[in-house]
């Protein structure tokens, strides 16, 4: 499947040779678990498998979770109290699926920021990272309804602000409100349709998932240097890969224990400690929360949405221009829609021909400034809307845009890249060489 | 990586400091005291004698007008629990009358019944308070104590019965309460316990305190009943996951050192 050169599969066995005439399916999963894989990713590689890992819990602990609950605004809310007192294990299943997006998101995030500082979104990934960020819409848009099916305050209040976001653009944006909700406002047909909708995405997820892997093993992985694996033939590419199995499975089985065993912590010790504590509180249209927050893995954009008032200046000059059509709350949802599709369209905006982060001297501490900024904004997005955090916030989302916008651009241009090694046995070899004496003892795995 | 460790703490800083502040700013006023409870921390479990302790200052005084909706009666029994012994549930459940859709008309309760809901119309319905009321953000915001000490709900909610100044004051025909716990200060229920409102068949101190302390164990078992079998599972998935991140590191370690450190060839 992939470029680099590797010995296929061959059927065997009279059976197999059967099967692989008609459907070669041993083949192509055999072919995906092989696949040459550059030897030294580090351990900033290993969020895909967590990321497999997190769909799969969310999908299986979903599909029980929805044999005992109720979409209906007069029974969701017990139904879930249903699930948390009487069902067998409920308790843990619902704790393991409202966390396990938690872990998702955090997953989802070291990934990003992974291809970001490495460079994996550049040619000839461009498909892959598009797919991801398609996969990374998807995530959010899931969340955002399975939170508000346990009907609590805020999942009324947050489904509220957010179909409210699409009731700001100007001429459909009421219609488009009403469509998506049902009905003039957050009711029994909003409910319904999420729980449809949160059901329906997951599977979509996991097809995108498996053209993104495809996408990735047609180019083959990025690495740590960035520098492409040699293809002129089987030998040469051996002295820079390894297969996936079994090298990169154990290792990334291992950090998968490690996390889990720290989620797993997180789920039986503390598993309310991400959630708010008035969606425990049956959802009230009459009553107003005093604080409408998301959840923390949408406070960074939540802080972009509400950091452009009315007072901005960029804000007037486009309402003055426009003629009032973008005011204050459509220039918030644009900026908050705007903030993710610079991070999709950074393959393009990214002029430098080095890939890894590793040999850019410059660009790693704009990249580390981005990491703090990513950190603020989640931060910010949780503090009430007065100062000094409505500045902060509009620093803190200046900044995200001038990172993708301009410094990623000129920094292509101005910066002076460092040596980066020949090939990627030379960096493995560097740090894993064999003592000056080549006198090491070889540990041969058991038999 | 190492600059990628160092802007991480550094973010961690950013974000801990400016939350003490936010945190100093917001609810000034409301203070939730850090009450001891048999059930906090990774290992806590309930003390089944409070919780029958608690379920009794419930029972004479707080049902009065509030409700447990979500609770059904025969979990009293349930390990984990109360544990009461099951015909004492249904005697239990015999004091309460409930409404039977099926007979149309109102019955007396059994064990599969749930607790009556609330009989006043603003006193809001406890199954879930001590989850609905986090006492604890700390420290720098960030929540991290909840580990050690619980959310703090049923902190908030004995740190709100002990709370009462004796201050009162009247606005628009209603009677308000200074209370030091509550968001707002001024609250419209009347100080429920004076002392000695229960008489315990244990012999156990019956102060405000003590017995705020005792429902306030109790309500933090209807919203968490199966608190105990959470924490067990929880330990035995750390437990076993942390045995087997130990073998795949050694699978790991062995598997890579034939290609890490190969002989010169």
């Amino acid at each position: 499947m992939s470029g680099i050169p590797h010995d296929h599969y061959e059927p065997k066995s009279n059976g197999e040779k059967w099967l692989h005439r008609r459907l070669p399916i041993v083949g192509l999963l055999s072919d995906t678990l092989l696949i040459p894989t550059p030897k030294n990713l580090n351990w900033m590689w290993i969020w895909g498998i967590v990321l497999t890992f997190c769909l799969a819990l969310q999908i299986i602990t979903g599909i029980v979770l929805v044999m005992h609950y109720t979409p209906d605004t007069s029974l969701a809310f017990a139904s879930v109290e249903h699930i948390m007192r009487n069902v067998n294990g409920g308790h843990m299943l619902r704790y393991l699926h409202t966390n396990g997006a938690s872990l998702f998101f955090i997953a989802v995030y070291a990934h990003i920021f992974r291809g970001l500082y490495y460079g994996s979104y550049k040619a000839p990934r461009e498909v892959t990272w598009i797919i991801g960020m398609l996969i990374y819409l998807l995530m959010m848009a899931t969340a955002f309804m399975g939170y508000v099916l346990p009907w609590g305050q805020m999942s009324f209040w947050g489904a509220t602000v957010i179909t409210g976001l699409f009731g700001a653009i100007p001429f459909v944006g009421e219609t488009l409100q009403t469509f998506l909700l049902g009905g003039p406002a957050v009711d029994n047909a909003t409910l319904t349709r999420f729980f449809s909708l949160h059901y329906l995405l997951p599977f979509l997820i996991a097809g995108l998932v498996i053209l993104h892997i495809w996408a990735f093993h047609t180019t083959g992985n990025n690495n740590p240097t960035g520098v492409e694996v040699r293809r002129g033939s089987k030998e040469e590419a051996e002295k820079d890969t390894l297969p996936f199995w079994p090298y990169f499975v154990i290792k990334d089985l291992f950090a998968l224990a490690v996390i889990l065993a720290v989620f797993f912590a997180v789920v039986g010790f503390m598993p309310n400690y991400l959630g708010h504590p008035d969606n425990y509180i049956e959802a009230n249209p009459l009553a107003t929360p005093a604080h409408i927050v998301p959840e923390w893995y949408f406070l960074p954009f939540y802080a972009i949405l509400r950091a452009f008032t009315s007072d901005v200046w960029v804000v007037i000059i486009a309402e003055t221009l426009t003629g009032g059509i973008i005011d204050a709350k459509f220039f918030g949802v644009l900026a908050m829609f705007g903030a993710i599709a610079v991070l999709a369209a950074v393959p393009w905006l990214d002029t430098s021909s080095v890939r890894s982060g590793r040999y850019r001297p410059m660009f790693k501490w704009w990249f580390g400034l981005l990491v703090v900024d990513f950190f603020a904004l989640m931060w910010l997005g949780a503090m009430p809307a007065e100062e000094p955090y409505a500045t902060f916030s509009l620093i803190a989302s200046a900044y995200w845009f001038a990172y993708f916008l301009v410094i990623l651009p000129i920094l292509g241009v101005i910066e002076k890249p460092l040596p980066q090694p020949a090939t990627i046995e030379e960096d493995f070899n560097a740090h894993y060489a064999p003592n000056a004496g080549g006198t090491k003892t070889i540990v041969k795995p058991a038999e | 990586m190492k600059m990628m460790k160092k802007l991480t703490a550094s973010a961690l800083v950013i974000l801990g400091l400016g939350t003490t502040g936010a945190m100093a700013a917001g609810d000034s006023a409301a203070h939730t005291e850090n009450y001891d409870f048999s059930f906090e921390g990774p290992f806590g479990a309930y003390d089944v004698n409070q919780l029958q302790r608690g379920l009794q200052v419930y029972t004479e005084i707080c049902s009065a007008c509030h409700g447990l909706k979500f609770v059904p009666l025969r979990t009293l029994s349930d390990d984990g629990g109360p544990m009461l012994p099951e015909e004492q549930v249904i005697e239990y459940a015999s004091q309460f009358e409930v409404f039977d859709p099926e007979l149309d008309d109102f019955r007396t309760a059994v064990p599969t019944d749930h607790f009556p809901e609330s009989n006043l119309e603003n006193a809001p319905d406890l199954s879930l308070m001590a989850k609905k009321r986090a006492g604890f953000h700390g420290p720098y915001g960030l929540g991290i104590n909840q580990f050690i000490n619980g959310i703090g709900g049923p902190e908030y909610i004995a740190s709100l019965l002990t709370g009462y100044t004796g201050e009162e004051k009247e606005q628009a025909g209603v009677v308000f309460y200074e209370n030091t716990a509550y968001p707002g200060t001024w609250i419209a229920m009347a100080p429920p316990l004076y002392g000695d409102d229960v008489e315990y068949a244990d012999g156990h101190e019956t102060d405000i305190e003590s017995l705020s302390k005792d429902v306030s164990a109790f309500l933090m078992w209807t919203a968490e009943p199966k608190m105990m079998a959470r924490k067990q599972a929880g330990f035995a998935g750390v437990v076993f996951l942390t045995l087997l991140a130990v073998l795949l590191y050694l699978t790991n370690k062995r598997l890579w050192s034939s290609v890490k450190y190969r002989k010169e060839d």
